[in-house]
């Protein structure tokens, strides 16, 4: 089992009390009634499914019920940090040698 | 019977305290401390199972868990009767009873024993090959064969009474391995005082050490230091030791799963005890110290009972004071195997010769089996044992071909090698690293914060692996935080070291050759199947062992793996690394199903919710249905009735008169602030800024891609506040939605959530007489059809607690629902229930909701929609906002497919005979005639008797459905077609008067 920093909580706690909720900044357009095919289609259909380091969200579900970010290597499995919602995409990760 | 190999004054049981026990039926007595192996032969019994393909009489190779041949079952009683224990591990208590498994009708005498001589029919990959044809004999010959031929053992026939306990535990330490090295490496780490676990699958500490007999730490004899040792991490406030526990599975971050076994070794365990107990460790660091397993050496019929390891006759000698035989034979590539002859000898066995492969060992374990007048052949090979039940000889001859010599014996002890036991470092997800020098496997580059100690890194000799892990403990526990320790290290006086050794087949058993060799015991995998996989085709070592099923076993190949690997590179002609090792899962030994479940079975398996109302239902004989973790009553019979009697005269009597319906489930959630119809508006599809304070509004809440995800009748009970109801089963889901989109997409908006599904009970009210039942309780709210329409929500109280009373319908009948605190819900509830019967009202369940329902065509989001149907294809466009500008899915809505002409449509259906109900999820053609496979186009999604009609009635999703009203359709059923006729989804009161009637 896991353990996963809550950026909130700012606590690790176990995987158990966490959800995943997918792949991480992907904004929904302010005039999404206006989009085209193309563009709704990156936006709803599309993932990166890398093998490797993926941006994905979490929501500490059983504890404090709020969404955060998480960089996590798909490979490994490890967390490699986690933040807030709304914060931009780090620019370095941390011990990242890849 | 007396226990005429038990040697007096060898190994550590005391004599006195006898068990007796019972193996097939037959008595035998033990000494306490003894494992039923040891007791066995004490007893001279090495004849206890038969082999899994062949049926091959089989004894005990090993003296510890990677058995692969001794299973038994062992039998408390009718409820406890647990098969494939290795006898090498399970405990001797009093009135211990086993079983051999794999025979009929006896043990000696075996009918299945003719797969043996009809063995090439059964060579490797003959599930593959054979049971293809004739295609009917699958179903009706082969699968009852081979299930009724397949496993081992018999499982029991009453659920398990025994408890099984769980533990979570944290420590900075955690030492897996309680042989020399796990022992030096806790003490190293105790010693700084930071928390240690220990944990050893043995009943006793000591690992090697019970058989190594010339290891000396610290002046004293190994095991008896290890003793103390073990004494003296007991009594550290910081240390936890666990033995009879198992680590069998090593996950992320350091967390480890062990089993405690805490009862099997018992007489009579009383109820309190627990049969086993999971350990959930989260270990800031781990030290590994598991140790080597022995190989054994691959030539023709070394399986015969009394053929063993080295180390295990050793063990048996030097711990349980057992000789596996009078006149034993030795088989080795190594040194090992001569330290137990040398044993043996000592304890005044003879040893009728040691048969070495290499051309010219020295050393002094060869000085001095020597010395003790040992014969000692090298350079040459044992290519047979002779003998069935128990082995009678061993074939000699000169490694490279010769002349063969017949050497009589009772056992043979054989030793290729050791194999370090890397299970634990390589589930952890680190990477093995073969060494070309030793040839071995060791553990290379780690993926998690542990460290491998001693034998199962690849550290040969007591001193060496002492040494390491002392280092290895010390260091850990300072990585963890600790204090400088102040201990001192064990010195070891004496120990042995073995290393090298052979891998693969041995002479005889070569390419070309047919003997049954074995490489994996339990599966009955030989070096000849290993190099037929080779030939037909299987290159890769994971094709190899699930061709041939090598190290598939419930013992997972310990002693065959690096055998199976090796006879395959050799046929491949690349060397091992190349060739590549197999994957190592957890469970390390098996793990009982109990002990993972835990307290999780029964009524504690999964959370049960009852309503407000639960217990008043139930006692007026509600029958009740499980919907998601709710109880809900589902129909409450009248004597006499069945579930269609009652459910035709609940429904009636609701149109006719009224009826009260518990609706508690439903979800239900408050969206709370300034900006609350503006994430409204977003949420659902519906306009929700210009409802009026007061009224409600039937919402729809899509997904992105436009197809509906829940319904629900939402009232604005204040400009800032909704109260929000969803589908039962989606209230968890739908509030995860919308914290989702709050947080994330639109965290400008200031609103709040609550979910508030548990703080009222809801008791919905419907009927014509519904007004006259709620009114003379209820205080300061007009009812009327003026001051409360259709539609509308007022809080004021009834039965003098608070309520939010909505006017609503789920019936297509006039109606309300009664929500107060869910504390006050079975006394308001009795009220209604008290002025109900003054009317004739009836209470009602599910399965009369669902019929009501469905006579209006009113769906049910999960039942009549699955996830790909858009409002329009519901029938309910009215509902989506057309001005609206942005809500969750209007971009999805707008995708080609979800305009297309032909979609599937929600329509009603009657069957042309009136008595004919359809079955749910039937699925509808348009020409029966078509040859099969036809073309579907659509299929029933609800389907009732409706007595209110007089009919049967259906909702149905049918492409372009609303295009084909009155259209004839037909549903095949293995019983013949049913014709319906296509209709709109009303059934009673197309024109929605009763609403207000």
């Amino acid at each position: 089992m896991l353990l996963i920093r809550c950026p909130y909580c700012d606590e690790e706690r176990p995987e158990l009390e966490f959800r995943n909720a997918g792949e991480a900044h992907i904004a929904r357009s302010t005039n999404i009634a206006g989009e085209s095919d193309d563009d709704f289609e990156k936006f709803f259909f599309i993932r990166a499914n890398p093998k490797g380091v993926i941006y994905e969200r979490w929501r500490h579900i059983h504890g404090c019920a709020r969404f955060f970010n998480a960089v996590r290597d798909t490979v490994t499995d490890k967390f490699v940090m986690t933040y807030k919602a709304g914060e931009p995409k780090p620019a370095k990760l941390p011990g990242a040698a890849k | 019977m007396s226990a005429a190999f038990r040697i007096p004054g060898a190994g550590r049981l005391k004599q006195a305290k006898t068990a007796s026990f019972s193996f097939d039926d037959k008595s035998y007595t033990g000494i306490e401390g003894d494992t039923l192996a040891s007791a066995l032969l004490a007893n001279g019994v090495h004849l206890v199972g038969r082999s899994f393909k062949y049926h091959r009489p089989r004894g005990f190779l090993s003296a510890g868990a990677e058995e692969p041949n001794a299973l038994v079952q062992i039998v408390r009683d009718d409820a406890r009767k647990t098969p494939n224990v290795r006898a090498t591990v399970q405990e001797l208590y009093d009135g211990l009873t086993a079983n051999s498994q794999n025979r009929w009708p006896s043990l000696a005498f075996d009918i299945g024993a003719v797969n043996d001589i009809a063995s090439p029919l059964f060579s490797a990959g003959f599930y593959y090959k054979t049971f293809m044809w004739p295609k009917s004999a699958w179903k009706n010959l082969y699968e009852p064969k081979i299930r009724a031929a397949a496993g081992l053992g018999v499982s029991p026939e009453k659920p398990d009474p025994d408890h099984y306990a769980a533990r979570y535990a944290h420590c900075e330490v955690l030492v897996l391995g309680g042989g020399a090295a796990g022992i030096a490496a806790a003490l190293a780490a105790a010693e700084t005082g930071v928390r240690v676990i220990l944990a050893d699958e043995q009943a006793e500490f000591g690992g090697s050490l019970r058989f190594e007999s010339g290891a000396r730490i610290d002046g004293e004899n190994g095991y008896a230091w290890a003793q103390a040792a073990i004494a003296r991490l007991k009594a550290m406030d910081n240390v936890r030791v666990l033995s009879r526990t198992t680590a069998f599975g090593y996950y992320a971050q350091n967390f480890v799963g062990l089993v405690e076994r805490v009862s099997d070794h018992l007489k009579s365990p009383g109820r309190e005890l627990a049969r086993e107990r999971l350990w959930q460790v989260r270990a800031n660091r781990v030290v590994i110290a598991t140790g080597a397993i022995e190989r054994h050496m691959v030539f023709a019929n070394n399986d015969r009972p009394g053929v063993m390891l080295a180390s295990a006759a050793r063990t048996y000698l030097n711990h349980y004071g057992v000789a596996v035989g009078k006149n034993v034979g030795v088989y080795t590539a190594n040194d090992s195997a001569y330290a137990a002859a040398i044993d043996l000898k000592k304890a005044g066995v003879n040893i009728a010769a040691i048969v070495d492969l290499r051309d010219n060992p020295a050393g002094p374990v060869i000085d001095e089996a020597r010395a003790l007048g040992i014969e000692i052949n090298f350079g040459r090979a044992v290519v047979s044992a002779g003998g069935k039940l128990r082995v009678s000889s061993m074939t000699v001859q000169p490694k490279n071909g010769g002349g063969e010599r017949t050497i009589p014996v009772d056992a043979i002890l054989m030793s290729a090698g050791w194999t370090p036991s890397v299970h634990l470092f390589s589930q952890s997800r680190g990477k093995v690293a073969f060494n070309d020098e030793t040839r071995r496997f060791v553990p290379g580059t780690y993926a998690q914060d542990c460290v491998s100690v001693g034998a199962c890194n690849g550290t040969d000799g007591l001193a060496a692996s002492v040494d390491e892990a002392y280092a290895a403990g010390a260091k850990a526990a300072k990585d963890a935080g600790g204090q400088a320790g102040k201990g001192a290290k064990p010195k070891v006086d004496a120990g042995e070291s073995w290393s090298r050794g052979m891998l693969g087949a041995g002479p005889g058993a070569g390419p070309g050759t047919t003997v049954k060799a074995f490489v994996d015991f339990q599966n009955d995998v030989t070096a000849k199947d290993i190099r037929q996989a080779v030939h037909e085709g299987m290159h890769s070592i994971e094709h190899v062992k699930r061709f041939t099923t090598n190290g598939m076993a419930t013992d997972q190949g310990k002693t065959s793996n690096m055998h199976g690997l090796a006879i395959a590179a050799e046929e491949l002609g690349k060397p091992i690394p190349q060739v590549g090792l197999t994957t190592f899962r957890a469970p390390y030994t098996p793990v009982t199903f109990g002990s993972i479940v835990g307290h999780a079975r029964g009524a504690l398996f999964d959370p049960t919710r009852r309503t407000a109302t639960h217990g008043w239902a139930a006692s007026q004989g509600a029958v009740f249905e499980d919907v998601g973790h709710w109880k809900r009553a589902w129909y409450f019979p009248k004597a006499g009735e069945d579930m269609h009697k009652a459910v035709d005269r609940e429904c009636v009597t609701v149109r006719k008169v009224g009826g009260l319906f518990d609706a508690s489930t439903l979800g239900k959630i408050e969206v709370v602030g300034p900006d609350a119809a503006k994430f409204m508006e977003l949420l659902y599809t519906n306009p929700w800024e210009k409802l009026e304070t007061g009224r409600c509004r039937y919402g729809i809440m899509l997904r992105e891609d436009g197809f509906i995800y829940d319904d629900g009748v939402v009232g604005r009970l204040a400009p800032d506040r909704f109260h929000v109801t969803t589908t039962t089963g989606g209230a968890p889901r739908v509030m995860h939605h919308m914290e989702d989109y709050l947080q994330t997409e639109f965290p400008h908006l200031n609103v709040w959530l609550t979910s508030i599904t548990e703080q009222w009970a809801v008791i919905a009210v419907q009927g014509p007489k519904s007004r006259d039942i709620i009114a003379p309780l209820v205080e300061g709210i007009d009812m009327s059809d003026e001051a409360m329409p259709h539609m509308s929500v007022r809080e004021g109280k009834i039965c003098g607690v608070p309520t939010r009373l909505f006017r609503m319908s789920f019936t297509g009948e006039r109606g309300f629902e009664v929500n107060v605190p869910a504390d006050y819900g079975e006394a308001v509830w009795e009220a209604l229930w008290a002025e109900g019967q003054k009317h004739g009202a009836t209470a009602y369940g599910t399965e009369s909701m669902h019929v009501l329902r469905a006579e209006k065509g009113y769906i049910i989001v999960g039942q009549d929609t699955d996830g790909t149907v858009t409002p329009n294809d519901a029938g309910l466009d009215w509902a989506v906002g057309k001005k609206k500008t942005d809500f969750v899915g209007i971009r999805g809505l707008t995708r080609s497919d979800l305009v297309a002409k032909g979609r599937k449509q929600l329509v009603g259906l009657k069957t042309k005979d009136p008595k004919v109900v359809l079955e749910e999820g039937a699925q509808i053609v348009a020409d029966p005639k078509q040859p099969i496979p036809m073309k579907m186009i659509g299929h029933v999604t609800s389907s009732y008797w409706s007595e209110n009609c007089g009919r049967s009635i259906a909702l149905a999703l049918v492409a372009g459905g609303r295009d084909r009203m009155g259209e004839t359709l037909y549903v095949p059923m293995p019983n013949g077609t049913i014709e319906v006729e296509v209709t709109g989804m009303v059934f009673v009161d197309e024109k929605g008067e009763r609403l207000n009637g």
